[in-house]
């Protein structure tokens, strides 16, 4: 095996690991902290791709930004309010339920992923991909850069206006 | 066999440079501010232990680690014991990609003195670390199972994702100017006093500095641990040589911020006149020696403004904190970044 594959299952057992956390985790404090890791190994995988910007971005976004905002509310939900926020035992019913769709969609995966024709690039990885990405988002992909930040400038508004509304 | 020789070389490279952090920012930096803040304040200061006290500092960690360590009964223990691990962890990851000096050549092979100063995206993981450091102290704040503790984790990571981001937008006007997102590189732009960024970008520089006194959570804008409110904030319930960790990380955090803002604004290790002047070669050892000299002392006299403004300038309230983030700095920042773009535009 190769170094390359050495790097690259160490961060598939760490996502994957980590993912499995936070799905059984009873505690949803150890959830969202789990999901961390799993962000972090994709972020390496991102970086074994050459994706550096990419890597980076997700790190900042998601582990700087999303997940923070994630284990704020978890923290201001579940410790002052005095209701430990726990999740309980479901009925077999349900297991079941939730079993065959996982399953379906599991399989479906499986079968989407082994007959894809996967495109390998014969090109040399850029020395940075940044300058790249900047260029083609402002002339290329101008039309849906400007959509998502247009939409997220109205959420921004919308969640400040509802904020606002009660005082 | 390449790729074990380029670890073995990074191994290295971080050993040395951990020591150095520990030692010098880290130790000399709690040195430091004892005996300037009794300066400041008309007393002697530490000068029991070793000459002029300078042991002072490892005498206090020796302390820290024969105390008894204490974990609440209601603290969540896992948590408890990760937070100062990554507080300290991420303090230090960031000199990953601090240039220290120019490349020195050997034979006919380059050394970069730092373990990937070239990383092209050098700026980017800095902030990306940044952002990370909140967790130690958000989570600090939320295992101790003290209201104290928590409104300390809170305030923190809501003081330190508000300014993240007027930070963020000053650095955009040195990247527009250098071009690239390199440490390396940006520095390389700078070879002589004329040419460092904080000419041209006095604003931004300014910008920078504000926030990054937020984000190493210093005077003023020491929230997170105001005693006269919070008893000691997100770190109360923490002793001996776990609470040495938020200390030391402290003092790493401010060097770290010190050396950022010399490799942005300040040159970097760049003399502020051409090494040529000075008759030494490009590329060779004593040049490297004499870049790093001026790069410590760069980093050291931040270090001292940090501390003279500790003991000079009283503490923020917090809506004052959080109107100052965002009413003034955020869109200054703004300005400064339409200011810079018109006049890159302009001059080419």
């Amino acid at each position: 095996m190769d170094i390359f594959s050495i790097v690259f299952y160490l961060f598939a057992v760490i996502i994957v690991v980590s993912a499995a956390i936070v799905v059984m985790s009873k505690n949803i404090m150890y959830s969202a902290f789990s999901l961390l890791f799993t962000f972090f190994g994709v972020a390496g995988i991102y970086v074994l791709l050459n994706a550096d910007f990419i890597a980076v971005t997700q790190i900042m976004i998601y582990i700087g930004g999303i997940l923070i905002l994630i284990i704020f509310g978890v923290m201001l939900t579940s410790r002052i309010t005095g209701v430990d926020i726990k999740s309980g035992t479901t009925g077999k019913v349900q297991i079941a339920f939730a079993g065959v769709i996982s399953l379906v969609i599991a399989i479906t995966l499986i079968f989407l992923f082994a007959n894809t024709k996967w495109f390998t690039s014969e090109l040399k990885p850029h020395q940075s991909t940044i300058e790249d990405i900047g260029k083609e988002l402002l002339t290329n992909y101008l039309l849906a850069f400007e959509v998502a930040s247009v939409l997220l400038l109205i959420a921004i508004i919308g969640a400040a206006f509802i904020a606002r509304r009660k005082s | 066999m390449d790729i074990i020789w380029t670890l073995l070389e990074a191994l290295i490279k971080a050993v040395v440079i951990l020591t150095l952090i520990l030692l010098f920012a880290a130790a000399l930096g709690v040195w430091a501010e004892r005996k300037i803040s009794a300066w400041i304040q008309n007393r002697i200061g530490p000068n029991r232990v070793g000459p002029f006290g300078l042991l002072q500092p490892f005498a206090d960690v020796f302390k820290l680690f024969m105390k008894e360590d204490l974990i609440p009964k209601a603290a969540d223990k896992t948590f408890h014991r990760i937070a100062p691990i990554i507080t300290l962890g991420i303090a230090i990851s960031v000199y990953a990609v601090i240039p220290f000096a120019g490349d020195v050549q050997i034979g006919d092979k380059v050394y970069h003195m730092g373990i990937a100063p070239d990383l092209n995206i050098g700026i980017l993981f800095v902030l990306a670390l940044t952002s990370v450091g909140v967790y130690g102290i958000t989570l600090a704040g939320w295992s101790s199972n003290n209201k104290y503790s928590l409104l300390g984790g809170l305030r923190s990571s809501a003081q330190m994702i508000s300014y993240e981001l007027s930070m963020g937008l000053a650095l955009v006007g040195v990247l527009l100017i250098a071009g690239s997102l390199s440490l390396n590189d940006i520095v390389g732009k700078q070879d002589v006093i004329w040419r460092w960024n904080v000419i041209f970008q006095p604003l931004g520089f300014i910008l920078f500095l504000v926030s990054s006194f937020a984000e190493t959570n210093r005077t003023p804008f020491d929230l997170p641990e105001a005693e006269p409110e919070l008893v000691g904030g997100y770190n109360t319930e923490y002793s001996g040589m776990k609470f040495g960790m938020f200390f030391l990380a402290e003092y790493a955090n401010m060097a770290t911020a010190s050396a950022i803002m010399v490799l942005l604004y300040f040159g970097g290790w760049q003399l502020p006149i051409p090494a040529e002047w000075l008759g030494l070669q490009q590329g060779s050892i004593s040049l490297a020696i004499v870049q790093f000299l001026n790069f410590m002392l760069k980093i050291a006299l931040f270090v001292f403004f940090f501390i003279w403004v500790r003991w000079t300038v009283p503490r923020f309230r917090y809506d004052q904190l959080m109107n100052l983030g965002w009413k003034v700095l955020l869109p200054l920042a703004l300005l400064n970044v339409l200011l810079t773009a018109i006049g890159i535009w302009i001059l080419k």
